[in-house]
């Protein structure tokens, strides 16, 4: 292993054990939901959507609209596009959608369904909803995983409802006020509303592409149910895209479509990884007051300075402390960046799947691999906190360290979903967390028991007395 | 307490304070005093004996701020970390109630914990009243069967370091002498090895460090009759009087305890510490040089060999990153030299020492070990401690707890060396964890991100900066 440079270890073994990966399908959904009046449309057999909609039930702790195409064994050897057509129109004679998302699954993939095929044929037979956008995206779970799959269905959502520059020449800017957000799926819905605020405090107006904070940020109707999303953006505001002044996209994984966002409508995109730490959201809110041309508000300087606080106050639990991360490439790298910045050490780094994040990074080995190689390497490297979802809580266990729950899916507590990460001040209370954690962890000296004391009545004493040698 | 009492107190013969105006036992200046009162001094100084029920009589504040401590740790019993106050009332002091209710506590604490024995502290407001603590410690004895043992040590009687004296007053007067060591087991009996017995006084295994130590006592044949006070129990107070020599560990705090041990029973003692690979080999040569028994020393010499050569190898690495680094380091008295000795086994250079509470012999001390380029820090204002960090470009300040966000609100290094603090780095190996927890706070990346100024910013001032522009 490299000291100053990040090297990326392929999967080695045949078998995956306690699975840290999630589905590229998934991700793609998660996509879609952040879409105001969706609706997500798995292209597979029922059991595909029916884990899929447990997953996300289980952590959001909310109903969640999910449909599927129902692949039979006739439809999967025959072909299924009928059933695309089938469930399309079902959906959009029933739910009037804005937006039907349809993602593939391994099962259509293999198959070689021609989904962008299926659609026009849906378009071609029931022009009576062509009010119904359709977004046909290619997500098979034999590829990737959950960040990819949310990257490249967000990248559909653009290319399919965004106008570019060539039918729509010298659009880029005229909403000075209006910034996009390209915002990647590890993102809270508490991490979006930060993203929300902080650029609203410059006086601009952000347009999240998607956004959780509106959908699935467990908030309370009025009214008791709804088939599709309630809240996220809307496909017209989507629409709008190129004429906003600036693209924010948050999340390495989401670059690609940064990218092609910038080509297609000449609006200028800006980078940025996960806003954790200092230095993070420094260049954040720098870039924010330079798109704006405001100075940055005195209340983030206020944060800044107490999160400077926290940072000396935690240095002395957090530095040299040994920490296992398993997570997703964009979420881990700005956990790996937060920890390096206190003095951590990454003994531990997994990752489901590669991903563009990891080549920023230094000083660390990351593994490409599941929750065995996470639990194995912790072990052999003394790890004293462990940072990865719910299903690391067993391993915990197992390994006697305490877990930081982080990403998806966190089912064995309430919250997480909405445990926020970014900023100033979110940094500072995961810091605190962190620190806690190494606190509650605190190797206290083994007592020595001396051969000559006289402590007769108590029963190490004894013990040890007869053991002299 | 009679004034003569208190006087006889602050007469300490063998202490070099005696002979200067300027004292650890000065009177507190009113409107410019730090530190704690007697209570708190007597109470720190006792409290680790872990399986006594520790009582403070007198009103909540006295136990109610202190109790809980947690520097001191036990390889046994733990009553010492229970609480336990007479918590007086308005109509206790009004009534005079207290002396009936400090009656009836330790009969509850005798009940619900059945300890060895009963220690009663007292504190300001029975103290004024007149509660004779004494006569209930001494009925109470009686009626219970237990030993019951009153510390007379009352906060207005003086400084905490008047209070470690009252409080080994109080173990020389009623504990020490009352029984014999127990005879060794044959168990524990080598052939070829006398075994030895001595006592520490002041040592109080904070964070368990002593047990870094009492490893290689066992090995030498030195058994411990009893550690003044740390992960002492009862009944080897009391068998004090037995030892061969006394060590004074790091502290004159309970000074009087080894000159009357001294005195009385003709036990001679050396004053060392623990702190550095030198000083630890230096006490281990002391106890050999005072018990005079040369089998003894020459196996204390291997034992030095072997240990020095083991640590200083496993040390190089860290070694290599600490050298030369600079060091402001600001304790109280015995400290102020027994830790440069630690700090210069690993190459760092102490540029300035605090010496406020330091006699004249530790001044003497810190000079032999450093020459006269050290500069003694008296003031130990944050002002005053942060201008000497500028000055002499310390790298790091090492002091008690409570000057530490002076420090990281300067945005310097810090490193507590305080009783407060969870690590021990006492004997050979506590230099390990030493090393450890300096170059965590050296080495720690978040200096520079906190003097950066926000980009948008101009520069941020400098700890030096901030306080040229307030004076």
């Amino acid at each position: 292993m490299s000291e100053t440079v990040s090297h990326i270890v392929k999967r080695k073994k045949a078998l995956s054990v306690n699975p840290l990966k999630t589905s590229q399908t998934i991700g793609g959904a998660l996509a879609v939901l952040g879409v105001n009046r969706a609706m997500p449309l798995m292209h597979g057999s029922q059991g595909c959507t029916a884990f899929a909609k447990v997953f996300f039930v289980r952590h959001f702790r909310e109903p969640v609209p999910l449909q599927t195409t129902a692949m039979d064994q006739v439809s999967s050897v025959m072909g299924a596009d009928d059933n695309i057509v089938e469930a399309l129109k079902t959906i959009a004679e029933k739910n009037n959608p804005s937006l039907i998302g349809l993602v593939t699954t391994g099962l259509a993939e293999t198959q070689g369904a021609d989904i962008k095929r299926a659609v026009k044929e849906f378009r071609d037979q029931f022009p009576q909803y062509e009010k119904v956008k359709v977004l046909a995206v290619n997500t098979p779970d034999f590829a990737g995983s959950f960040e990819s799959g949310f990257a490249v269905t967000v990248k559909g959502l653009l290319q399919e409802l965004v106008p570019g520059k060539d039918d729509n020449p010298g659009r880029a800017g005229l909403r000075q006020k209006q910034v996009n957000v390209l915002c990647g799926g590890n993102l809270s819905p508490t991490d979006l509303e930060f993203v929300s605020e902080s650029i609203e405090s410059f006086g601009l107006r952000p347009l999240l592409i998607p956004d959780l904070s509106g959908s699935l940020d467990g908030h309370l109707d009025d009214s008791p149910f709804s088939a599709v999303t309630t809240g996220g953006v809307s496909v017209d505001d989507i629409a709008t895209a190129n004429e906003s002044i600036a693209t924010l996209v948050v999340g390495e994984s989401l670059h690609s479509a940064g990218d092609w966002l910038y080509r297609h409508t000449d609006v200028p995109s800006h980078y940025f990884g996960h806003l954790m730490g200092l230095e993070a959201v420094d260049d954040w809110l720098m870039t924010l007051s330079e798109i704006s041309g405001q100075p940055v508000p005195a209340k983030w300087q206020r944060q800044r300075r107490q999160l400077q606080d926290a940072m000396l106050d935690t240095h002395f639990m957090i530095g040299m402390s040994r920490i296992a991360i398993a997570s997703d490439p964009d979420m881990l790298a700005g956990f790996v960046r937060l920890l390096q910045s206190m003095g951590a050490e990454i003994v531990s780094a997994v990752v489901p799947a590669s991903g563009q994040a990891l080549k920023g990074l230094e000083k660390v080995q990351v593994v490409v691999g599941d929750l065995e190689d996470l639990e194995d390497d912790a072990r052999a490297q003394k790890a004293q906190i462990l940072l990865t979802n719910s299903h690391g809580a067993e391993t915990s266990q197992r390994l006697g360290i305490p877990l930081l729950r982080i990403g998806f899916p966190q089912y064995d507590q309430v919250g997480g979903y909405q445990r926020q990460w970014f900023g100033y001040r979110a940094t500072s209370q995961a810091l605190f967390d962190l620190a806690n954690l190494v606190l509650s962890q605190h190797h206290e000296l083994e007592p020595y028991y001396s051969v000559y004391a006289q402590k007769y009545d108590e029963k190490h004493q004894q013990v040890k007395a007869s053991a002299w040698t | 307490m009679k004034a003569k009492d208190i006087a006889e107190l602050m007469d300490e013969p063998a202490c070099s304070h005696n002979k200067k105006e300027k004292s650890g036992c000065a009177k507190p200046k009113p409107g410019s005093t730090a530190g704690g009162c007697a209570f708190d001094g007597a109470q720190i100084a006792l409290l680790p004996i872990a399986d006594v029920a520790h009582i403070v009589h007198g009103p909540i504040a006295c136990a109610g701020s202190s109790w809980d401590n947690r520097g001191t740790r036990s390889s046994g019993s733990t009553l010492f970390r229970i609480g336990m106050t007479t918590d007086l009332t308005e109509q206790d002091v009004i009534m005079g109630r207290g002396e009936k209710r400090l009656f009836h506590s330790i009969k509850q604490a005798i009940d619900s914990y059945q300890p060895p024995a009963v220690f009663v502290y007292n504190t300001c407001v029975p103290a004024l009243i007149g509660d004779d603590v004494d006569a209930v410690c001494k009925a109470a004895e009686e009626r219970w069967g237990v030993p019951v043992v009153p510390v007379d040590c009352a906060g207005f009687y003086g400084t905490k370091n008047l209070g470690n004296r009252i409080a080994g007053e109080a173990m020389f007067k009623h504990v020490i002498g009352s029984a014999d060591p127990q005879s060794l087991p044959a168990s524990v009996q080598r052939p070829g090895i006398k075994v030895h017995d001595v006592n520490l006084i002041g040592e109080y295994n904070i964070a368990g460090e002593f047990w870094y130590v009492l490893p290689l006592l066992d090995e030498l044949g030195i058994r411990v009759l009893c550690t003044l006070s740390g992960d002492a129990r009862y009944n080897e107070v009391r068998t004090m009087h037995k030892a061969e020599v006394n060590m004074m560990v790091c502290s004159k705090a309970m000074l009087n305890v080894a000159r009357k041990l001294q005195e009385r029973y003709g036990t001679p003692w050396f004053e060392g510490s623990f702190y550095g690979i030198t000083d630890t080999s230096q006490a281990l040569r002391d106890f050999a040089r005072l018990i005079n028994d040369p089998d003894l020393t020459e196996r204390t010499e291997a034992l030095i060999e072997r240990e020095e050569k083991r640590i200083r190898a496993e040390l190089e690495p860290w070694r290599q990153r600490l050298q030369s680094k600079r060091v402001l380091l600001y304790t109280g008295g015995v400290k102020s030299w027994s830790v440069i000795s630690a700090l210069q086994d690993l190459g760092m250079k102490v540029v300035a020492t605090g010496t406020k509470k330091s006699t004249e012999e530790d001044k003497a001390r810190i000079r032999e070990l450093m020459g006269d380029d050290v500069k003694m820090q008296e003031d130990g204002s944050a002002t005053g401690l942060l201008n000497t960090v500028k000055e002499y470009k310390a790298d790091i300040l090492i002091a008690g707890g409570r000057n530490m966000y002076t420090a990281l609100k300067a945005r310097v290094p810090f490193l507590d060396i305080n009783q407060e603090r969870e690590f021990g780095y006492a004997g050979y190996d506590g230099m390990l964890e030493l090393v450890r927890q300096l170059a965590l706070t050296m080495e720690s990346p978040v200096w520079q991100q906190v003097r950066a100024p926000a980009p948008w910013d101009e520069p941020v001032a400098t700890a030096g900066e901030l306080l040229s522009a307030q004076s």
